[in-house]
């Protein structure tokens, strides 16, 4: 085996938050290098540096031996690096085969397009793949599991040396996952050096040749996969301080809240189907909805929120049909919602923590359109104090706290008005361990408190800890609902892997 | 080039989904059946010919604007470089190039003269795509900018007087400029040959080169097309440049047709370029649009406007009934997508 790329030392800060301390990482010619890691762990980080998208702020990348400068995607391609990302990089108005031969044509660069080649090595590609997509098709009209495999098709129209992968299965069938499992070991043999990122463990250890484990931005843990178990994964990655015990105090589920009613919808450019879901959520519990991307399950959150319009079915707020009405008509009635993505869709990067907590009901601050700052000020420094947010005052820049208090700080500004259903996505998402446990038993408090709380999530360990009751998406369609008590990760794990239409097997 | 949002996802076409997908021909078809019977000379070759030599004002306008449009972006700029442009070619051929080394006077011949004047026209709208790459600045605020200075520019030259007479002189050797947008071929006014080109090279870029497919990607979806290794930046600055070219191609069709150049020449003329593309199926958002939509757009507008000159309709009328005309085409379309999206949601839930 020979060494292809070696990560020496790699640093990486935005700002105040150190994404990676110190990180060496290799990739040999003909192994699959699994990298294993909780979300903000620092692994797509890692391999954004690798493929060029990002500059690291220390360390250096080695080559084959020689120190290189990988400053943008096309300086990495050049060196033979590809990726599969993890959010889907394509164009929705593009074909499947102008996708795949975005950057240059089959031949390579060429100022002329040849479509018909094109399309002929697209549907070869894809035939690898095991797929008979029409390379004419509009991407925007294909599922989210067929843009992944064109996505996939892509990486492989470069013919790397270096081909990362990027939690490439989560929209993936399980046949469709022994396809990619089968083109991986081909590109094995052909001397390509894979690396391998997912958050199924049993997956990784089956495709693997080594496993290496980053928590908090450093390597806590390099192994061959064949020494490497599920247990020694998991306690690797979580840590002592990570580890959560189940916090859950099976609570008793009062009156429904918030009911979802035979919801369907179809699935668009880069948001996933919903079909025929129906959930109803109580009083003074947390439900915890798991499923992989493109389950469905923000869409699922979205829909009860007012962000999406379902197609078919409604959504009951008390007993209210409120489907019809829009965010802010529905949060006065009690319902609010903290997205995944915070920075895209939570924060006000130009104002201060106070004014990112005071948005969500300004009217409660105000006497006939005058704002009160006394008022304001002081709700919302209740609010800081109650959640424990760590800030240097409430004027302080929203951009210059942790991902963890940012995020105590955006569920703040949802309960500023006193919901009766407050909605999480993925609230753990690019939060360090320590403050997830925090946000957590916050969590657990406002059910206690008597309000519903929903949250998603894409870590089984988490929905077991945090949850009174859970429910399972796949497909954009519910495939498990019980309480977190009688819950197992595999049953969890299986119902989430299971395809829309079969009837799960949910016996543990 | 594909048509993501106008295929839909499986059958369920109704007569009308074809008529909403069909809808600016329609229009298209309709006005001219509209002023046909209302205008008696109307359907006459001689009056077609001259309809067609607005139409390609509008038209080399929108062919520029609809690149710029399709990664997503605006360019407010171009009825001032076309204004600018025709002042500089005015310049040119009357006051030629001093130069002051030689204490003589150089007179560029007409062809030179088009020549520097659209690459002129292209270093103007470079400027616009390098403000918004490299200084980020947005394209409605950088090409509005441009849209000033420009204007300003060509009030500058002469202090707001027209440059009349531009035929040049056969001592200096630079007569010939009428020929461009007043001159006929075969029978046929020469801006329309000149379109047809600017047409057909536009439809080819975009169809079947590797820049235009990445002129989509950008316009798709930017991200995705920077981590698939293209350059957008060099993309971007490329489609103001084009529309920077074409602004000054229309400049000088102007002064030329009119054989002078009036520094307030061209006023507006945006407006209707990007209410040609918008009509021609195109999305602000980018990403979507075709040549051959935005060619019938400005046939549209245009054709809308001659004829209501000709049955008399008054001015502030006409103003009137295009930006009806303008706002139902985008409400047609987010119809057509609308049902689309129903045929889609059908489909999957069988």
């Amino acid at each position: 085996m020979t060494e292809l790329l070696r990560a020496a030392g790699i640093e990486m800060r935005y700002g105040a938050t150190h994404a990676l301390k110190g990180v060496d990482f290799v990739v040999e010619t003909g192994k699959v290098a699994v990298l294993i890691g909780e979300n903000g762990a620092g692994k797509s980080t890692l391999m954004r540096i690798i493929a060029g998208v990002e500059t690291p702020t220390g360390g250096e990348l080695l080559l084959d031996g020689e120190p290189v400068r990988l400053g943008s995607v096309r300086e990495a391609a050049r060196a033979g690096i590809g990726m599969v990302h993890q959010e889907l990089n394509l164009c929705p108005n593009l074909t499947v085969a102008e996708n795949i031969f975005l950057a240059h044509g089959p031949q390579g660069e060429t100022a002329l397009l040849d479509k018909a080649a094109e399309r002929a090595a697209a549907r070869d590609l894809l035939a690898r793949l095991g797929q008979s997509i029409d390379p004419d098709r509009p991407v925007g009209a294909l599922s989210i599991g067929e843009q992944q495999i064109v996505e996939i098709a892509k990486a492989l129209a470069e013919k790397c040396r270096i081909l990362i992968f990027d939690e490439p299965t989560s929209a993936l069938s399980e046949a469709e996952v022994e396809i990619l499992f089968k083109v991986i070991a081909d590109l094995k043999a052909g001397g390509v050096g894979v690396v391998y990122i997912s958050h199924r463990l049993e997956e990784l250890l089956r495709v693997g040749d080594t496993v290496t484990i980053l928590r908090d931005g450093r390597i806590v843990a390099h192994r061959n996969a064949a020494e490497a178990s599920v247990n020694w994964i998991v306690e690797q990655m979580l840590g002592e301080e990570g580890q959560l015990g189940r916090i859950a105090a099976h609570r008793v589920e009062g009156p429904p809240v918030l009911s979802i009613e035979h919801v369907s919808r179809a699935r668009d450019a880069g948001s996933a189907a919903l079909d025929d879901v129906s959930l109803s959520i109580g009083t003074g519990a947390v439900v915890a909805i798991y499923g992989l991307l493109g389950s469905g399950r923000t869409e699922l959150l979205e829909t009860a929120f007012g962000a999406r319009r379902p197609g078919a079915g409604r959504v009951l707020l008390r007993g209210e049909d409120v489907t019809r009405l829009s965010i802010a008509d529905r949060a006065v009635r009690g319902v609010h919602f903290v997205s995944e993505d915070r920075k895209a869709q939570g924060l006000f990067a130009n104002l201060s923590v106070r004014g990112n907590m005071a948005l969500s009901d300004l009217a409660r601050y105000a006497t006939r359109g005058l704002l009160s700052q006394v008022r304001e000020e002081r709700e919302v420094g209740a609010m800081i104090a109650r959640l424990g947010v760590k800030t240097a005052s409430a004027e302080a820049a929203i951009g210059s706290l942790s991902g963890g208090n940012q995020q105590k700080a955006l569920i703040g500004r949802a309960l500023l008005p006193g919901p009766a259903a407050l909605l999480l996505d993925e609230p753990s998402r690019g939060v360090d361990v320590g403050a997830r446990a925090e946000i957590f038993a916050t969590i657990a408090q406002l059910a206690d408190d008597g309000l519903a709380v929903v949250l998603t999530t894409s870590d089984v360990i988490e929905a077991l800890a945090v949850a009174d009751r859970i429910v399972v998406m796949s497909g954009g369609r519910v495939t498990l609902d019980m309480p977190a008590a009688q819950a197992t990760e595999t049953m969890l794990i299986r119902a989430a892997n299971a395809q829309a239409g079969a009837v799960p097997e949910i016996t543990g | 080039m594909a048509e993501a949002s106008i295929e839909p996802a499986s059958g369920g076409q109704s007569a009308l989904a074809l008529l909403l997908r069909f809808r600016t021909v329609i229009a298209l078809v309709a006005v001219i059946v509209f002023f046909a019977a209302a205008a008696p000379n109307f359907l006459s070759v001689s009056n077609f010919l001259i309809m067609f030599k607005h139409v390609a004002i509008v038209a080399i306008l929108a062919v520029g604007m609809t690149f710029v449009i399709l990664t997503g972006g605006v360019d407010l700029s171009v009825g001032s470089i076309a204004g600018l442009s025709g002042m500089v070619a005015g310049a040119l051929l009357l006051n030629g190039v001093p130069i002051v080394a030689l204490g003589v006077v150089a007179y560029p011949s007409a062809a030179l003269t088009v020549l520097m004047v659209l690459v002129l026209g292209g270093l103007l709208g470079l400027c616009n795509g390098i403000l918004i790459t490299r200084f980020r600045v947005a394209p409605f605020i950088a090409t509005l900018g441009m849209l000033y200075m420009a204007r300003g520019g060509a009030l500058l030259m002469s202090n707001g007087a027209t440059f009349p007479n531009l035929v040049g002189s056969a001592d200096y050797g630079n007569e010939g400029f009428p020929w461009l947008g007043a001159g006929m071929l075969l029978g046929v006014p020469v801006p329309v040959w000149i379109l047809a080109l600017v047409a057909l090279l536009a439809a080819f870029v975009t169809g079947r080169t590797a820049f235009g497919r990445r002129v989509y990607a950008v316009g798709g979806n930017e991200r995705a097309a920077l981590l698939s290794g293209v350059r957008t930046n060099r993309v971007k600055c490329a489609v103001y440049a084009i529309s920077g070219t074409t602004a000054a191609l229309v400049g000088l069709l102007v002064a030329s047709d009119l054989v002078a150049a009036h520094p307030a020449s061209g006023e507006t003329f945006e407006l209707s370029a990007i209410a040609a593309v918008v009509l021609g199926g195109a999305s602000l958002n980018g990403g979507r649009g075709t040549i051959g939509g935005t060619l019938i757009g400005a046939c549209v507008i245009s054709i809308l406007g001659d004829g209501m000159v000709m049955v008399g309709v008054s001015e502030f009328w006409q103003m009137v009934i295009k930006g009806i005309v303008i706002i139902a085409a985008v409400v047609l379309d987010q119809m057509q997508r609308r049902m689309y999206r129903r045929f889609a949601l059908e489909a999957q839930l069988g």
